[in-house]
């Protein structure tokens, strides 16, 4: 069998697709794979583009990326089905700094949730798990995790209707310590989450999203601030977050031109 | 060791090519802090361009090959980075390209206003069919972007060259005699392409990419001992460098600094200083200063 490195990249088919719900998708590829939680592949649909994804299981035999279908990218990738052929490069980027034995809190939004699916798996059973989602069809894996989970959605259909920082504080509030906060989704929830760890004095680890292009830190498509997202991160920790002044504020289009994060987001979901 | 070089003082010999982490002042600044002397702002083009669609970028092991394809906000949209610039502490180049004569020297005549240490202009691009390459494969398209941007800019002019050009010492030669002040040599070697099999596709989306990185290192110590030997302007020297050796092999070829690009990818931020630092073991072994070895290999050969 090939082996993967992150040098060139090797063809693979998908093994089997498993429909989350009705934007999002999970594609398991029967490949062993050198990782660590938060890392992230470059996946390749010839023809099509190649784009970064975050490992969302891993096991021996097997790994599987999820898709939530948003752009051109993400909707030919979901309709992937068994027997299809995708390049594959990486794993890439540092992953977060697992720490078994503290009491931590895993703070997902939307499709957030995929990178921190196998965190989850690492981490003690007294973990924490804040997923918040639209709505209840939306909340990624609900059966997965045999943890404390705290759900919330935009609709009230699982869960505190609200925010997952929402959440967060309250835990915090009604007495609950946490050593470190993980957490993944939308950057601003993500600023909010590292807010209220600052506030609380909690070590806060955060994964971003930049547009990539090589995936190992030489093209400086995806800088933020004096980072390069695919290799000093994609996982920052709060002495990295607290002068990273592109955290939350501003990122690069494709062009390289710099813009503020609002107008970077709607450009990267068409 | 400082480095004097058309009239700046650089804290080393090492460069940072241009397309290999230039996106913002903030990755600049920290390359040049991590050891790099003298650091290459992304090439700047006429207009907003996004370059290509992924793959641009692909690791074959002995080197790379992209096509990224020149994206760039366009020189019109870039305040914020220029804003950030002009307070830097550190030495800067600036790299511009075109699709005329004219656009060179539109961009290159508001960058200098930006007022970077030195202009790089990109006539040898070989990912997109209308700018770089086109320029730099022949003399007298060379020495006419070279003089046009030469009248309008108020910094000394660099200019890039390919290895793909029939005769670059000849291509040199008319960038000198239009008045480049330096030769940064080389841009990337081909273009390549790279077959996925199990696909049957190329795997890069434009197909063909340039090559970088340890295997066009023979190419580029050849181009520059060319060059060398053509002009009397100082050289660039770069093309798969990616440790001391490499640096003091390319510097007998004839070149004054020394360019990094793919090393980044093998040694990150610090190859700078980590190949500084070889090849000032390596001079002291050899009881050798760097002046002594620039051109080195054409008084022995």
């Amino acid at each position: 069998m090939n082996t993967i490195t992150d040098q060139k990249h090797i063809m693979l088919r998908v093994e089997k697709k498993v429909i989350e719900n009705q934007t999002h998708a999970t594609l398991f590829f029967a490949q062993e794979l050198s990782f660590k939680p938060g890392q992230f592949i470059m996946v390749w649909i010839p023809g099509v583009d190649e784009k970064p994804y975050t490992i969302s299981f891993h096991s021996k035999e097997r790994f599987s990326i999820t898709i939530e279908a948003k752009g051109i990218f993400s909707k030919h990738a979901i309709a992937l089905g068994k027997g299809d052929l995708v390049g594959i490069r990486g794993p890439f980027g540092n992953g977060f700094d697992v720490k078994p034995d503290e009491q931590v809190a895993v703070v997902a939004g939307g499709c957030g949730m995929a990178p921190l699916a196998p965190l989850v798996e690492k981490l003690n059973e007294n973990t924490t798990l804040i997923h918040g989602a639209r709505t209840k069809d939306h909340i990624l894996y609900p059966d997965r995790f045999n943890i404390q989970k705290l759900f919330c959605t935009d609709d009230g259909s699982l869960g505190k209707k609200g925010f997952v920082t929402q959440v967060l504080e309250q835990q915090i509030a009604s007495g609950k310590h946490f050593d470190r906060v993980y957490t993944c989704g939308p950057e601003i929830m993500m600023y909010h989450v590292f807010k209220i760890c600052e506030t609380n004095n909690i070590s806060c680890q955060v994964s971003l999203e930049r547009y990539m292009r090589c995936g190992f830190g030489v093209c400086g498509a995806c800088v933020c601030g004096s980072r390069v997202v695919c290799k000093d991160g994609p996982v920052f920790g709060s002495t990295a977050l607290r002068e990273m002044k592109d955290f939350n504020t501003k990122a690069l289009l494709k062009s390289g031109k710099e813009v503020d994060l609002s107008q970077y987001f709607s450009w990267r979901c068409k | 060791m400082t480095i004097q070089f058309l009239g700046k003082s650089l804290k080393n010999p090492m460069v940072l090519a241009s397309g290999v982490l230039g996106n913002s002042h903030d990755i600049l600044e920290r390359v040049h802090k991590k050891g790099c002397g003298l650091v290459t702002m992304k090439s700047i083009g006429p207009e907003p361009r996004d370059g290509h669609k992924n793959p641009t970028v692909i690791d074959l092991g002995c080197g790379m090959i992209n096509a990224v394809g020149l994206p760039t906000p366009g020189y019109l949209n870039m305040e914020n980075e220029w804003n950030d610039l002009e307070k830097r502490d550190f030495p800067l180049i600036a790299s511009v390209y075109g699709g005329s004569v004219r656009e060179y020297q539109m961009v290159a005549e508001f960058v200098s206003s930006k007022k970077p240490d030195f202009i790089e202009i990109n006539i040898s691009c070989p990912n997109s069919e209308k700018h770089g390459m086109i320029f730099g494969v022949n003399p007298q398209s060379s020495h006419d972007v070279v003089s046009a941007v030469k009248n309008v800019i108020k910094v000394p002019l660099i200019a890039k060259l390919s290895p793909q050009a029939l005769d670059i010492g000849e291509i040199a030669m008319a960038c000198e005699d239009a008045g480049a002040d330096a030769i940064c040599a080389i841009n990337t070697v081909g273009p390549g392409m790279v077959i996925d099999i199990e696909s049957q596709m190329p795997v890069l989306a434009f197909k063909k990419g340039g090559l970088s990185g340890p295997m066009i290192k023979p190419v580029a110590v050849r181009c520059v001992f060319d060059i060398y030997k053509a002009v009397k302007i100082p050289i660039i020297g770069l093309g798969g460098i990616t440790n001391g050796k490499d640096a003091i092999e390319i510097i007998m070829a004839g070149a004054s600094l020394v360019g990094i690009g793919s090393a980044v990818k093998y040694g990150g931020i610090n190859v700078f200083q980590k190949v500084t630092d070889q090849m000032d073991i390596w001079l002291r072994d050899h009881d050798l200063s760097y002046e002594d070895i620039i051109g080195a290999a054409h008084r022995k050969g």
